[in-house]
């Protein structure tokens, strides 16, 4: 049974309408990372959730409970700010026992209890220090211990990431999913890195223009995303999208871009004659000095060698532009000038660009 | 500092002097005559020089001040305890009112909001003498006349507008993020706003109780018309000293110094807060 679920929930705001009938069911101890550009509604919805905002419509369910019109100290939920929101007045420990002194729970008890997670997230130095007295990472770190000590069903992170450190950032972002998982609480993790969004969630919800417009694993949002926005907003650098129009061939069906054909998958033959946009991720294309069947003739225009990979800007004999990244710089590096470039037509991905729909396969 | 020439070292200085001159000259001036019999304080040319005596302390103290017209009763320590409950009770009630309410406003957006906190800051627009007469009226009516109970309600004219509105800037600069964290813990309405709210806006409530305090403790003309000298404050009390045989300067003046000094002791203890509070007040209210 769903531990957590929303059913067609909206909120408006004066400025305009936020959320616009949303829903999503999370598992027990299932942790989902909710992805979306800034602006896009997703600390609302977290907000929604916690009960310190009120939905216009429709209904939230925690542990099979409706809540919708339950005050928020009555949910039991987690919930770490994306601000913090420590109380300034109070110690660390204070801060992380808060949680605990509303339960009316034994001092000796709450000592424990606070030094556990305290441990777990290497803040029991810092315990008796204001937060004013702690660093970002420390502040972080005392935030998400708050929302952590009662052990709750459901935990809400707003972001709690995004104000510390990159370097911080990383160790956190490993060591993040086993404390989580750990915890077996049902997660919503508010991101809007989505290189944290795979890193973290069981599944990723993404959220854009006032709904979900994709709910997935991550490898399937990545490589299956349901519409040009999503396909858009992961990966890096971003996927190549370009109109295209397929032709119907003996063989299949086949894209023209410059002067030479490409094969597309035979489930796109239904897509014949009709304007698509072609969406190819960088990594997928393959660039060699010697031409091969079905390779693109193109002309290499930039190479920017990063550690691990290298990017290279690609332009087709009708100028259309292409990024591609190869793997490793230990080889000679690639020089401007001319090249092949090949793809699997697997990889290719096609949108219906008046919709930005994925367009799915068919059966011949 | 290190930047200012000389020359402007000097106007700077000079200039403060003359400011703090004009400001203070008149308490000093007032805190000599209170050691000075009325020959002393009348003699023409004024002087520095004259022989200390604290009989006019000793008749406000003891309540009984001999002249050359004979013995006279005055009530100044009675009129001094009456200040002291009276703006005590006062600020206290209007705390307690003045802080839920401040923070309903600064919280909550509701019908009229703005329009009901504008009034009660109307309130302190109104000259004190344009609603004396219908209010004695009432008082009349209702028995208030010369008891604690309507000094301390028509106090509340002074003290709740002030309380409220600078309590109501402290509690709009909270973030209320603070507060749903402490609630999402786990934690009332209730307690969230008697244990994350007002101490957080503790200063400002601290600041603007002392005004109300200052500012109470300073009316005249409210206890003048609404009470008799049973109930009346120090600022009509020293009305006193104004006697058939003529005008007690010497125990005005040290009747002043007296009625200062706790209001002084006050400002300077919290002069932080105080300083902080208005200015907030003047920006956000």
């Amino acid at each position: 049974m769903a531990n957590l679920e929303i059913r067609s929930v909206s909120k408006e705001f004066k400025t305009g309408k936020v959320l616009d009938r949303i829903s999503l069911a999370a598992d027990n101890g299932e942790i989902v990372a909710v992805f979306g550009p800034s602006g896009s509604g997703k600390t609302v919805l977290l907000r929604l959730i916690a009960g310190v905002e009120q939905p216009d419509e429709g209904s939230i369910f925690l542990g099979g409970r409706d809540v919708t019109d339950q005050e928020p100290e009555t949910r039991g939920v987690g919930m770490a700010f994306q601000n913090f929101a420590l109380f300034p007045h109070m110690s660390a420990f204070d801060n992380v026992a808060s949680a605990l002194t509303a339960q009316n729970v034994p001092r000796d008890v709450i000592r424990a209890k606070v030094g556990k997670v305290a441990a777990l997230l290497k803040i029991e130095h810092v315990l008796q220090h204001a937060p004013r007295e702690l660093s970002n990472g420390q502040k972080q770190r005392t935030a998400l211990a708050r929302a952590l000590v009662a052990e709750p069903k459901i935990l809400l992170l707003d972001d709690p990431l995004r104000n510390v450190d990159a370097k911080l950032r990383y160790e956190m972002r490993l060591e993040l999913p086993s404390l989580l998982k750990a915890s077996g609480s049902t997660v919503l993790y508010v991101t809007q890195d989505y290189k944290e969004a795979m890193a973290l969630g069981d599944r990723i919800a993404v959220l854009s223009d006032r709904d979900f417009a994709q709910v997935a694993r991550p490898a399937e949002v990545y490589g299956s995303p349901a519409t040009i926005n999503v396909a858009r907003l992961f990966g890096d650098p971003t996927i190549n999208l370009m109109p295209v129009e397929p032709l119907a061939s003996r063989t299949g069906p086949k894209i023209k871009i410059g002067g030479a054909e490409l094969s597309l998958p035979a489930g796109y033959a239904h897509m014949a004659g009709k304007a698509c946009v072609l969406g190819l991720r960088a990594e997928n294309i393959v660039v060699a000095d010697t031409p091969s069947p079905e390779s693109l003739p193109v002309e290499v225009v930039a190479v920017t060698p990063l550690n691990e990979r290298t990017l290279l800007l690609l332009r087709t004999d009708d100028g259309r532009e292409i990024l591609a990244s190869e793997a490793g710089t230990n080889e000679a590096p690639r020089r401007h000038g001319p090249a092949f470039a090949r793809f699997h037509a697997e990889a290719v991905l096609l949108f219906d660009p008046a919709s930005g729909r994925r367009i799915d396969l068919q059966a011949a | 500092m290190e930047h200012m020439s000389l020359l402007e070292r000097v106007v700077r200085g000079v200039l403060i002097v003359l400011i703090v001159l004009f400001f203070l000259f008149p308490i000093f001036w007032i805190f000599l005559m209170s050691f000075q019999t009325n020959e002393d304080i009348l003699r023409i040319p004024p002087s520095l020089f004259f022989t200390p005596t604290l009989s006019n302390y000793s008749a406000l103290i003891t309540g009984k001040l001999v002249s050359t017209a004979g013995t006279l009763d005055i009530a100044f320590m009675k009129n001094l305890w009456n200040s002291v409950l009276l703006s005590t009770v006062s600020v206290v009630i209007a705390l307690i009112l003045g802080v839920p309410a401040a923070y309903a406003f600064a919280r909550f957006k509701f019908r009229l909001g703005e329009d009901i906190a504008f009034t009660l800051l109307s309130f302190r627009f109104a000259p004190p003498l344009l609603v004396l007469l219908p209010l004695s009226l009432y008082f009349q009516q209702l028995g208030l006349t010369d008891t604690y109970i309507g000094l301390i309600w028509v106090y509340q004219l002074i003290a709740l507008p002030l309380i409220l509105w600078i309590v109501r800037g402290y509690f709009e600069d909270l973030s209320p993020d603070i507060e749903y964290a402490y609630r999402v813990a786990g934690h009332s309405w209730w307690r969230t706003f008697t244990r994350i709210a007002i101490p957080l806006a503790g200063p400002g409530i601290a600041a603007a109780g002392l005004l109300a305090f200052i500012f109470c403790w300073n009316n005249f003309v409210f206890a003048l018309i609404l009470a008799s000298a049973d109930k009346q404050p120090v600022t009509v009390g020293a009305l006193a000293f104004v006697t058939a045989s003529g005008i007690q300067y010497g125990q005005i003046a040290a009747a002043i110094v007296l009625s200062v000094t706790p209001t002084l002791a006050l400002a300077l203890y919290a002069q932080r807060y105080l300083v902080e509070g208005l200015s907030l007040g003047a920006v956000k209210g």
